[in-house]
């Protein structure tokens, strides 16, 4: 008997619709158990996934291999120094630390007012506004490492405001609309910063989750805030993107060794150098949410499979219910391996739809759930998907499972002699 | 269920030529019944041999058991056994399907033998939706659509009033005239006498095996 031939025959299939149809009951309650599977499997791996996305988001706007290094103060005497001394960053370890380290990508220095204790704010003025915001100066590689959304028009610094030592600024939301009025447009226009007068080049859009940035601060180019403030060759700190395929807790170890070296400081002194590591950090949370995964995974996984259980056991009660019509069918010719393999297609058929039926309800509850956490931008929960192989591998694992269970029914049914079916009560 | 076993055939010696109408007689227990599974493939012999139309039939696998009973023998029951979600053309066409052969064919064949039975309009109604005689009726299409070379009947009229009886037995006798080799199991004396040839047995062996003159019943069947 050619099986396949079987399975892609209307008449097995009419064969199986007969006797699903026969007892609705039993195949709701049948169904039911495997749907209640997938659906479960469905939504939380969704719900995972979800979370994994709206974790993704929170850290969109950073490099994910990215770190900074900052000085703090010495607690370990060394090259004749005491302790207490802070380090001092400048614009030279730039090119020390490219070339003693290959992975590292891009480094922006930066220096910044108003942001660590003891620097004033810059005081702003536009017309009669008169204001104070947080001020950074920074190279045009910045935007590399730590995305940053300029509104449509305006442009973040570039070479060219860096070599010339341009003064000119990009502007925060809130900055905005503090100092301009609603339908003013402030490109172009002309902000005093501590009585210097810079151009308006662009507005950046404030995305959450950026460490210590707010949505009113502004940036100036590196070279114009060195004159601005006459900080020389001072840097406060660096922010450093390795590639994409360096380990960039190993970058972050080599940063530090060499800024150590460089700035005469132990190699043993912890304390001497801070630094955060945005890799690491977004690596934690995310094997987090990979924890989720395979969590949904298991669950579902084991909820299918109670599921299918379910199935093969109705059948299995089915089969003995049916002892008569299956000894009538082989003895009016029907051959043990067309009984098995009805059985058997009843079974996986019956799990198949109810996979179906799962996995289009999973996929509507996630919808709703997308739907109604969209606006919740506080709320790490971004676009649920199940990806399609995970669908297409959990249907497998259904006809797979289907057709082992199925099997028990199936060799139960075969065993029934016509004799026996049919030997009056 | 089997794990006893029990000698109720204790040797028989019997031969049915083609087109007879045999009638095998027989108290409860007397074997009867054992000796149609026998005959139908349904059971086996732990000795002897049995050959139909020369065919030595012994030591067959399921497959071949089934495919054999599929060609060469159609079932009647006394309980009709009919497929209680399959209407009466589908029933018919149930062993014309493990024949293999095409949709169809298969209805149209099934059609036709229905209309033999007299139950061409019935096609479409369900067993639940027939009476006894009619339930028969299908029964005996069904055992015949397959044209196998012997129909074998197990108490065909054991569920149906006289009446009903007498218009079964008459679509045998008529069907049997056609050339067919039938066996009726019985126990009642009036529906053996309706065969030609009476077989009796008790306690597992052949007391009585006769000629008899076939009383023929009007075989206008409605």
């Amino acid at each position: 008997m050619n099986s396949l031939k079987v399975i892609f025959d209307f008449d097995t299939w009419q064969e199986i619709f007969g006797s699903i149809a026969k007892n609705k009951t039993r195949t709701i309650i049948t169904v039911v158990g495997v749907l209640w599977g997938i659906f479960i499997y469905i939504t939380l791996s969704g719900a995972a996934k979800g979370l994994d996305n709206g974790f993704e988001r929170e850290f969109e706007d950073m490099a994910m291999n990215s770190m900074f290094v900052w000085p703090q103060r010495t607690s370990v005497p060394y090259a004749g120094f005491k302790v207490g001394r802070s380090p001092r960053f400048t614009i030279n370890n730039v090119e020390e630390l490219k070339k003693q380290i290959p992975e590292i990508q891009y480094i922006a220095p930066r220096n910044a007012r108003g942001v660590f204790g003891g620097s004033e704010p810059a005081s702003v003025v536009y017309k009669e506004i008169s204001r104070s915001y947080n001020i950074y100066g920074d190279f045009p590689e910045y935007t590399k490492i730590s995305t940053k959304k300029i509104y449509k028009g305006g442009r973040f610094i570039n070479e060219q405001d860096q070599k010339n030592q341009r003064k000119v600024c990009v502007i925060g939301e809130r900055t905005q609309e503090e100092l301009f009025a609603k339908e003013e447009n402030p490109l172009g226009k002309y902000i005093r910063i501590n009585n210097v007068f810079f151009q308006v080049i662009g507005v950046h859009k404030y995305l959450e989750g950026g460490g210590f940035e707010t949505d009113g601060d502004i940036f100036i180019p590196f070279n114009t805030f060195r004159n601005l403030y006459n900080t020389g060759e001072r840097v406060d700190w660096f922010t450093i993107a390795a590639f994409d395929d360096a380990d960039v807790v190993a970058v972050e170890k080599n940063v530090k060794a060499v800024l150590k070296k460089i700035h005469m400081v132990a190699p043993e002194d912890d304390r001497a150098l801070g630094s955060f590591n945005i890799g690491e950090v977004y690596n934690r949370i995310s094997g987090f949410a990979n924890g989720m995964t395979f969590l949904s995974l298991v669950v579902g996984l084991a909820t299918i499979f109670a599921g299918v259980i379910g199935i093969g056991n109705i059948l299995l009660i089915s089969v003995k219910e049916r002892t008569k019509e299956l000894g009538v069918r082989r003895a009016l010719g029907a051959t043990p391996g067309e009984v098995r393999i009805q059985i058997l297609l009843e079974s996986v058929f019956l799990t198949l739809v109810a996979g179906i039926i799962g996995i289009i309800l999973g996929a509507a509850v996630l919808a709703i759930i997308n739907l109604t956490t969209q606006d919740l931008s506080n709320f790490p929960y971004t676009n649920p998907t199940v990806p399609i192989p995970l669908v297409i591998g959990a249907l497998m694992v259904m006809v797979v499972l289907g057709t082992l269970i199925g099997l028990i029914p199936a060799q139960r049914a075969v065993s029934i002699k016509p004799i026996d079916a049919l030997r009056e009560e | 269920m089997g794990d006893s076993s029990l000698h109720v055939l204790k040797g028989i010696e019997l031969q049915i030529d083609e087109g007879e109408l045999v009638a095998i007689m027989g108290s409860s227990g007397s074997g009867k019944s054992t000796l149609l599974n026998i005959l139908g493939m349904l059971d086996t012999a732990d000795e002897g041999e049995y050959r139909l139309d020369k065919v030595l039939i012994k030591d067959l696998t399921e497959t071949i058991a089934a495919k054999y009973r599929n060609l060469f023998l159609g079932f009647v029951f006394q309980s009709f056994n009919l497929i209680n979600y399959k209407n009466a053309l589908e029933n018919v066409a149930l062993p014309l399907y493990y024949q293999g052969l095409a949709r169809k064919i298969r209805q149209q064949k099934a059609l036709e033998y229905l209309d033999k039975v007299g139950l061409k309009e019935w096609a479409t109604h369900l067993p639940s939706e027939l009476s006894g005689g009619q339930k028969q009726r299908v029964a005996i299409a069904r055992a015949m659509a397959s044209q196998p070379k012997v129909l074998l009947a197990d108490e065909p009229t054991g569920a149906l009033d006289s009446k009903t009886s007498n218009e079964v037995m008459g679509l045998i006798q008529q069907i049997n005239r056609e050339g067919k080799t039938i066996l009726v199991v019985t126990h009642e004396l009036d529906i053996a006498h309706m065969c030609k040839r009476i077989i009796t047995l008790k306690d597992g062996i052949i007391v009585e095996d006769q000629k008899v003159d076939q009383i023929l019943v009007d075989t206008h069947v409605q």
